[in-house]
C-alpha cells in the first residue's frame, strides 16, 4: 500500500475541544467563516479529475484515456509527484500552488450501492442510508453553529432547496428573476392570504428574505444578474436558464457563483451557500485531456475562478467544498467511458483552507485492490471530511456533529487540520 | 363530501378545472374518471409533427456533414477563415434543426393539456412520460422526447405495463439517452472481429441502460437485484442498437430505427435474477422484460410512484398494497390499476394533499384562464421560468414528486411573478369573482374568496387566483 498524507485524525479530549472552539469562536466571529457547497451530480470520476499518474497500474486500466505525467504532451498538472490534476483545472492548480487546496482521494460516502439517486440521498441527508431522514446535514450543522446569523442561515442557488440545506436552520432559495417585480400591495394582499398557511407563509417570508439581502447588494453582483442577464432563454444559442440543471457551462457557472459571492459578501448575508451542477455521469465518450469531461471540468474551474474574484477579500475567509455521490469503474468500458463505481475525490479550496495537500491513504488499483474487482477501494470517509471542516470552519460542537449532523458515524473520526484555525 | 369530489377529480386526477368543468362533473368525480378511461389511446396527431425515425435520420446526416466540414477545416494546409467558419456554422446546424422541433413539441403537448376533456389520461400520459424520463440535455434529444413520448408512450398509457416497457425501451430515444445503442457484447462476433486486427480496439458493455430499467423502470432501487444482475442484463441487451447510427461495427440498417444488431450480441444464456435466459438473441432481451414486467417488485414500485402522485406524498401503505395487488392480479392491465386508484378511499380525503409542480401550475393556469397557447418559444417560456422545462429533468430519475422538492422561496416567489404577470397581461378580460368558484370549487377558502372579491382591479384578482394557496395545489 502505497500511504501518501497522514491522516491528521485529531485526538480530542472533552476539555481541549472545548477550549479550542471557545478561542477559535471568537476569531472565527471576526473573521465569519464562509462555506460554498457545490454537489456534482452524476458521480464525478475521481480518478480522471485527480489522476494517480504515479500509481503503476493507472495507465493499463485507463488505456488510451489515462492522463499522462505532467510535462508530457496533454499531461496532468503536477500536484505532489504521484497525483496530478486534470489539464482542464488550471485554477485550482493555482489554488494548490498557493496552498488553498487540499484533494481528498480514495474517498467515498456510506454508500455502497451504484444508483445516483440513492447515492445522492446518502451524500445528502448525512446518515449511512438512503431516505432514512428527510432533513439534510448542512441544514443540521447550520442550526447548531454557533454566532450570530442573519434570519437565513444559508442559502441555496436556485428555485428549490436541494435536500442537504433542508431542515430547522432558517434558509432560503435565490434565483435570479425574469419577471417583473410586484408592486407593494399585490404583495401586501399575497402575504395576507398566506398568514393562515404554514408552508406557504414561511417560504414567502424566506424569499422576501432573500431579495432584501440581494438588493442591499446594490451595484454588486446580484443586481447585476437581475433580470435581463441570468434568464435570457435563447436556448438555441446555448444560454441557458438558472431552472435548468446546471450543466457545465461558462456563462452559468459566473451566473451562479457570482449570485453566490453576492450573497456571502454581504456582512448581514447567510453564510452558507450551495448549488448543484451536473453532466458528471460520463458513461460514452467521456474524453481524456480533452473531451466531453475535459469541457465539464474546465467550466468547472474558470466558474471558481469567477468566485474567488467575486468574493474579493471575503475569499481568505472561505472554504468551498466540492463532492459527488460516487466514483466510477477504475477501467474504461466498452463505449469509451466509466460506469458507476465507488471511491472518487472531493476537493476543498478556498482561502480558508490549509491547502497544498493531496491526503489519501491511497489503495492502488491493481486488480486486487479495486473494491469488488472494478471500482477505487475507499479509505476515507466522506463524513470525516465533512466533520472537520463543520468542526474546525463553521464552529458546530463535536458532541452535535456525532449525533445530530452525522448519526451512526462513529467509525468516521473527524478528519482535523483542513482549515486554518 | 360529494362536492369536493368534482374538485378532486378536476384538479388532482385531471390538470385543473377549466370554466365549467365543475359543474359538467357534477356530483360524481369517479363516473367522470371512470368515463376517461374507456376511450382510444391519447394519440396526439398533428401533420407538422415529425417521426422519431425521421428526425434521426435527418440528424444522422446533417452529423456526418459536420464531421466532414470540420476535417477539411482542419485539413487545408494553412486552415483559412472560411473553413472555420464553416465548421462553426456547420455545429450550429444540429442544434439548429433540432430546436424547432422541440418547440413545435412543447406547443403540442401542452395545447392538449389545455385543451383536452380527457385531463385524467393526459396526466397520466406525463406521469408514464416522466416515470420512463428521457431528458433533452442530452442534445439529440431535443429533437426525440417529443415523439418518443407520441410513439412509445401514448399508445400503451390505456394498455399492458409489459407492453409499454418494451416499446419504451426498444426506442431509439432511450436507446440514446441511457447509451445502450453502442453497447458490445465482449465475446460478440464484432468484439473479437476488432481485437484480432493490428490495432486492436477493445469494445465492450455499457451498463447504464440496464441499471436504470431495473433502477428506475421496474423493480425500483430496493428491488432485490444485485450488480452482477445488472451486468448480466446489460449483456443481454446488447445488440440492442439504432439503423444507421455511425461507423466500424455500427453501420448499417434502416436509419434512425431501432435495430437488433446480432454481431453485436454477447452469446450465450445469461442469469438474471436468478433465472437463466437461453440465448436467442433478441428475444432474450424481452424475454427478460417480460420477466421484469410481472416481478412483485416492479407492481410495488409502479404502486408506490401512482399513489404518492395521485394521493399524497408519502402514501398510506394499504392503498399502494391494493394498488399493487391490482397490477400484478391483472397481468400489468393498466386500467385495473388506474380503477383501483379511482376507488381507492385516501385519495378522495383530503383535497390540497398534494402541492402542485410547476408544470401542474402552469397547465391548470392555462386551463382555468383559458388562454390560447401561442406556438413555439412562448409555449416552452413559462415552463422555464417557472423550473420545469419540457422534458428536462436533467436525470434518468426524471422529475421529483413531493412537495419539498417544488416549495422552495424562489420557486414560489417565479409563480407569484408569472401570476402577477398574466393578471397584468388579461387585465378586465377576465372576471376572478366568477371563476373562483368554477376552478376551486369546494376548495375555495373564505380568505381566498374574499381577497379576490376586494381586489383594487381585475388584473390584481386574476393574480391573486392564481396565487391562493389552493391554487398552488392539487
Amino acid at each position: 500500500m502505497q500511504r501518501r498524507e497522514f491522516l491528521n485524525f485529531g485526538t480530542l479530549l472533552a476539555g481541549g475541544a472545548l477550549l479550542t472552539s471557545r478561542v477559535a469562536f471568537a476569531r472565527a466571529d471576526e473573521r465569519r467563516a464562509r462555506l460554498v457547497l457545490i454537489i456534482m451530480r452524476g458521480a464525478l470520476d475521481g480518478l480522471a479529475a485527480v489522476p494517480p499518474h504515479g500509481d503503476r497500474d493507472y495507465a493499463a486500466l485507463r488505456g488510451e484515456f489515462a492522463l499522462r505525467a505532467p510535462g508530457e504532451a496533454g499531461g496532468a498538472l503536477p500536484l505532489d509527484g504521484f497525483f496530478g490534476l486534470h489539464p482542464s483545472l488550471a485554477f485550482l492548480q493555482q489554488c494548490y500552488a498557493a496552498r488553498e487546496l487540499t484533494v481528498l482521494h480514495a474517498l467515498a460516502s456510506p454508500y455502497r450501492e451504484r444508483s445516483h439517486f440513492d447515492g445522492q440521498d446518502v451524500l445528502e441527508n448525512g446518515s449511512p442510508r438512503a431516505h432514512a431522514l428527510a432533513t439534510g446535514w448542512l441544514n443540521r450543522a447550520l442550526a447548531q453553529a454557533p454566532g450570530p446569523s442573519s434570519r437565513e442561515a444559508g442559502v441555496a442557488l436556485g428555485q428549490n432547496v436541494p435536500l442537504v440545506m433542508r431542515g430547522p436552520a432558517e434558509v432560503t432559495s435565490w434565483s435570479a428573476s425574469k419577471l417583473g417585480a410586484l408592486d407593494e400591495d399585490t404583495l401586501a394582499r399575497i402575504t395576507d392570504l398566506y398568514a393562515a398557511d404554514p408552508l406557504l407563509s414561511v417560504r414567502l417570508a424566506d424569499a422576501l428574505a432573500a431579495n432584501a439581502i440581494a438588493s442591499a447588494d446594490g451595484a454588486g453582483s446580484l443586481a447585476a444578474l437581475a433580470p435581463d442577464t441570468a434568464v435570457r432563454d435563447t436556448s438555441a444559442a446555448g444560454v441557458s436558464q438558472p431552472a435548468r440543471p446546471l450543466k457545465a457551462n461558462g456563462a452559468r457557472y459566473a451566473q451562479v457563483v457570482r449570485a453566490a459571492a453576492g450573497f456571502l459578501r454581504q456582512e448581514a448575508g447567510p453564510r452558507v451557500a450551495m448549488f448543484d451542477t451536473t453532466g458528471w455521469d460520463t458513461h460514452a465518450n467521456e474524453g481524456a485531456a480533452q473531451g466531453q469531461l475535459a469541457g465539464r471540468l474546465s467550466a468547472l474551474d474558470s466558474g471558481l475562478a469567477t468566485l474567488k474574484q467575486e468574493l474579493g477579500p471575503v475569499w481568505s475567509d472561505t472554504a468551498v467544498l466540492l463532492v459527488t455521490e460516487f466514483g466510477r469503474t477504475a477501467a474504461i468500458n466498452g463505449t469509451r467511458g466509466t460506469d458507476h463505481g465507488t471511491a472518487t475525490v472531493a476537493l476543498l479550496v478556498g482561502g480558508a483552507v490549509a491547502g497544498g495537500r493531496v491526503i489519501a491513504d491511497w489503495p492502488g488499483l491493481s486488480a486486487r485492490a479495486l473494491y469488488q474487482g472494478r471500482d477505487l477501494q475507499p479509505t476515507l470517509d466522506l463524513r470525516s471530511v465533512l466533520k472537520g471542516v463543520l468542526q474546525e470552519h463553521l464552529l458546530v460542537p463535536p458532541r452535535e456533529l456525532e449525533h445530530t449532523v452525522f448519526p451512526d458515524s462513529r467509525t468516521a473520526r473527524p478528519l482535523t487540520g483542513l482549515v486554518r484555525t | 363530501m360529494r362536492e369536493g369530489f368534482s374538485a378532486i377529480a378536476a384538479n388532482r386526477f385531471g390538470l385543473g378545472a377549466r370554466p365549467g368543468e365543475l359543474a359538467a362533473i357534477a356530483d360524481d368525480g369517479r363516473d367522470w374518471l371512470e368515463a376517461q378511461l374507456r376511450a382510444g389511446p391519447p394519440v396526439l396527431s398533428d401533420p407538422q409533427l415529425r417521426s422519431s425515425q425521421e428526425t434521426l435520420a435527418q440528424a444522422q446526416k446533417l452529423r456526418q456533414e459536420i464531421r466532414a466540414q470540420r476535417k477539411s477545416a482542419e485539413g487545408a494546409t494553412a486552415p483559412g477563415k472560411a473553413g472555420a467558419d464553416d465548421a462553426a456554422a456547420a455545429a450550429q446546424a444540429l442544434p439548429q434543426f433540432l430546436r424547432p422541433i422541440y418547440l413545435s413539441e412543447v406547443t403540442a403537448r401542452l395545447r392538449a393539456a389545455v385543451a383536452t376533456e380527457r385531463p385524467f389520461i393526459e396526466r397520466l400520459t406525463q406521469f408514464w412520460g416522466n416515470h420512463f424520463a428521457v431528458s433533452v440535455d442530452k442534445q439529440l434529444l431535443s429533437g426525440l422526447a417529443g415523439s418518443f413520448e407520441r410513439e412509445a408512450i401514448r399508445p400503451h398509457v390505456l394498455g399492458n405495463f409489459s407492453d409499454l416497457l418494451l416499446a419504451v425501451e426498444t426506442h431509439a430515444a432511450m436507446l440514446l439517452y441511457l447509451d445502450n445503442h453502442l453497447s458490445v457484447g465482449p465475446h460478440s462476433q464484432a468484439a473479437l472481429r476488432l481485437e484480432r486486427r493490428a490495432h486492436p480496439r477493445r469494445l465492450g458493455i455499457n451498463e447504464n441502460l440496464a441499471r436504470e430499467i431495473l433502477e428506475l423502470h421496474t423493480l425500483g432501487v430496493g428491488g432485490g437485484y444485485t450488480q452482477a444482475d445488472v451486468t448480466a442484463f446489460a449483456e443481454v441487451i446488447t445488440g440492442w442498437s439504432i439503423g444507421g447510427e455511425g461507423g466500424g461495427p455500427f453501420v448499417g440498417g434502416e436509419p434512425g430505427k431501432f435495430l437488433f444488431r446480432p454481431e453485436l450480441h454477447e452469446p450465450g444464456a445469461k442469469r438474471v435474477l436468478g433465472t437463466a435466459y437461453a440465448d436467442g438473441g433478441y428475444g432474450q432481451g424481452v424475454a427478460v422484460l417480460r420477466d421484469l414486467a410481472g416481478h412483485p417488485s416492479t407492481a410495488r414500485f409502479i404502486a408506490l410512484k401512482l399513489a404518492r402522485h395521485f394521493i399524497a406524498d408519502d402514501p398510506p401503505p394499504q392503498a399502494v398494497g391494493r394498488l399493487a395487488r391490482a397490477f400484478t392480479g391483472s397481468g400489468g392491465d393498466l386500467p385495473t390499476v388506474y380503477r383501483a386508484l379511482i376507488d381507492s378511499r385516501e385519495a378522495w380525503v383530503q383535497p390540497l394533499a398534494k402541492y402542485k409542480t410547476p408544470s401542474d401550475y402552469i397547465i391548470s393556469g392555462f386551463r382555468g384562464l383559458t388562454l390560447p397557447v401561442e406556438a413555439g418559444q412562448p409555449a416552452l417560456t413559462p415552463f422555464g421560468v417557472l423550473g420545469q422545462r419540457v422534458w428536462e429533468p436533467g436525470s434518468p430519475a426524471g422529475w421529483p414528486d413531493r412537495s419539498a422538492d417544488w416549495d422552495g422561496a424562489s420557486a414560489l416567489m417565479k409563480r407569484i411573478e408569472w401570476a402577477d404577470a398574466l393578471g397584468q397581461r388579461l387585465g378586465n378580460r377576465r372576471d376572478a369573482v366568477q371563476l373562483a368558484p368554477q376552478l376551486l370549487g369546494a376548495n375555495l377558502s373564505a380568505a381566498t374568496r374574499s381577497a379576490v372579491a376586494h381586489a383594487a382591479s381585475a388584473a390584481q384578482a386574476v393574480t391573486l387566483l392564481l396565487a391562493a394557496p389552493e391554487f398552488m395545489r392539487r
